[in-house]
């Protein structure tokens, strides 16, 4: 359904040191860098999947995002969707495909969310029928009952991201790009935004890419993971996988009655402790959790035990480590 | 098409939001209106030669001027556009099925259209109630009034087409200040908007008709007193059209060239 092959492309950007001689000098001569955003980016994505595209701040996903809904053109490469290239075709395209930056705005500032629904209806072409059917399923599915006949310059910040969602699938779209859908939202909203993301997926067998720093977002969301850094292409595979090859340690945090002699447990490695409180890590590959309790219960009269897996979130920091982006 | 509809009804409906500003409008047109008048009467009363243009045309030219302000000023603008274009929230433009040209082309016109009802009725009706010699006068003859509505819209055509390129010239300069500035300048000069073209030097006059912008303003005005004669005035539609073809023409080529160029950084 998409396919992406060696796409590249490169900022030109102005630059100069500061000072006043400095700004004087650039009066007359500019000094420019290139700053190369993609680099020989490929991928292919099939219909129905779920994808999320990580990397760092400055990786180069919004660009991606933003060449692939044909509003940026590359420098070199082709891309595919569904039978189009982007740029080109992009009336043509653009059809069928839904776009959410979660950092600007679709709506119309001043009038009611309902007013935008409906001219993006007659945008879209959208037979009123149709977009009955739509809209009432987006409002509910996404709560929107309340506000939408509010002007939008009303709206929390989740009210109007959730309405965003909401009116980037008015024509229902066979692809929907999510720049940061969550960015800014409490848990609450999270939870519904990324609840009705798979209920599109499953339903209506829309294919999703999203970008996010979020991680609990890619672990409800995403099987999928492409991740980039410095504008290449690291990763791309199994979330699971990628748990795996970083992911292996534990961490086991134990409560108990005072204890001043210090712990020590074979294949194990201490975190932090105190006389009340242990925190351990260890690899479940060579060591058994349950020998671990057993012997932590052996030293000390155990009051709370939690065994954790590693969080995404630290395996990101470790990849992002070890591939120095 | 009915795109562009929806456009216009979406953008009545928020004009409608501010009566205050329409309000206040009226009341500003209506000082302009009347201190205008009253320094031509002045130049008037001291005239050595007869002026080209009577004092009479002149009063019915600045009243009209006066209640179709948002449809002939340049400096009329809409900085919800000007914003898209440098925040970068141009972007969801872009993912539209629709060429940028004709849909911003069909805001801007919402735009104008939604002021100018608000605006124009009351300042007509009061200016006719008006005493003498400060009352507007109605036109000669119904050919004449219907060749001065076409006229009217048609430069309103023109003005929106015109003032396409300031913003397309946000795409390069990003700051709408200097562009904005020189286009009302030049622009509202050359419509006869500070001085009626008729009563310019000679020379000035010949620039002035080689220029679009006189076809916006100057020219429905004069229509409509009858001092544009109807058939000149008919010739002068063409002449509009014209204008209005090569103009749109020009901005859609330029605005997709730099569409192509567009950068959307951050986010």
């Amino acid at each position: 359904m998409i396919q992406l092959e060696g796409i590249s492309k490169s900022y030109k950007i102005a630059k100069r040191s500061t000072g006043l001689r400095q700004a004087a000098k650039s009066l007359f001569y500019r000094e420019h860098t290139i700053i190369d955003a993609l680099k020989d980016i490929s991928f292919s994505i099939k219909p129905g999947e779920i994808v999320g595209y990580i990397g760092p701040n400055g990786a180069g996903k919004s660009t991606t995002i933003k060449i692939m809904s044909g509003i940026l053109v590359p420098d070199t490469g082709s891309c595919t969707i569904m039978g189009y290239t982007p740029w080109k075709d992009r009336i043509q395209y653009v059809k069928n495909i839904g776009v959410v930056f979660g950092q600007r705005s679709q709506l119309w500032w001043d009038v009611p969310v309902m007013d935008s629904f409906e001219l993006l209806k007659d945008i879209y072409k959208v037979p009123l029928q149709e977009y009955k059917a739509t809209i009432d399923l987006l409002i509910e599915t996404l709560e929107l009952q309340e506000i939408v006949q509010s002007p939008v310059r009303q709206l929390s910040l989740g009210q109007r991201m959730r309405s965003e969602i909401a009116a980037s699938l008015i024509h229902n779209p066979k692809i929907l790009f999510l720049d940061e859908p969550t960015i800014g939202l409490d848990a609450v909203s999270k939870i519904a935004v990324r609840q009705f993301i798979k209920t599109i997926n499953k339903e209506k067998g829309v294919t999703v890419i999203l970008t996010t720093h979020d991680m609990n977002d890619i672990e409800s969301l995403a099987d999928r993971v492409i991740l980039i850094g410095k504008g290449s292409l690291l990763y791309d595979g199994h979330l699971e996988k990628l748990r795996k090859r970083f992911g292996t340690h534990k961490t086991i945090t134990a409560d108990y009655g005072k204890n001043t002699i210090p712990i020590q447990i074979p294949g194990t490695s201490i975190l932090s402790w105190s006389p009340e409180r242990v925190i351990l890590s260890f690899d479940p590959d060579q060591t058994k959790t349950s020998e671990v309790i057993t012997h932590l219960s052996d030293q000390v009269k155990l009051l709370d035990v939690t065994v954790e897996s590693q969080p995404i979130e630290d395996i990101i920091v470790q990849l992002y480590k070890e591939y120095k982006i | 098409m009915k795109v562009y509809g929806s456009v216009l009804k979406l953008r009545l409906s928020m004009g409608m939001q501010y009566r205050a500003a329409a309000l206040a409008g009226v009341a500003t047109q209506f000082f302009w209106g009347f201190i205008t008048i009253m320094v031509f009467e002045a130049f008037y009363e001291y005239a050595v030669q007869t002026p080209p243009i009577s004092l009479r045309e002149i009063i019915s030219y600045i009243w009209l001027q006066q209640a179709f302000l948002v449809f002939i000023t340049m400096w009329f603008r809409d900085n919800e556009l000007f914003e898209l274009i440098t925040s970068g929230n141009i972007a969801y433009e872009l993912c539209r099925p629709c060429e940028l040209y004709g849909f911003w082309y069909a805001k801007l016109l919402a735009q104008r259209l939604s002021s100018a009802i608000l605006r124009c009725f009351p300042i007509l009706f009061v200016s006719f109630l008006l005493p003498k010699p400060y009352n507007m006068t109605l036109p000669p003859s119904l050919t004449t009034f219907l060749l001065f509505l076409s006229a009217l819209l048609l430069g309103l055509f023109l003005l929106v087409a015109i003032s396409m390129f300031l913003y397309i010239s946000v795409f390069i300069t990003m700051s709408p200040a200097g562009s904005l500035l020189v286009f009302s300048i030049l622009g509202e000069f050359f419509a006869g908007l500070i001085i009626p073209v008729p009563l310019m030097p000679t020379w000035l006059q010949k620039i002035a008709n080689v220029l679009p912008f006189r076809w916006t303003a100057d020219f429905p005005f004069r229509v409509y007193s009858g001092h544009i004669p109807q058939n000149e005035a008919m010739i002068g539609i063409l002449i509009q059209l014209g204008y209005l073809l090569v103009l749109v023409l020009l901005g859609r080529f330029a605005l997709n060239r730099v569409i192509r160029k567009v950068v959307v950084q951050g986010g």
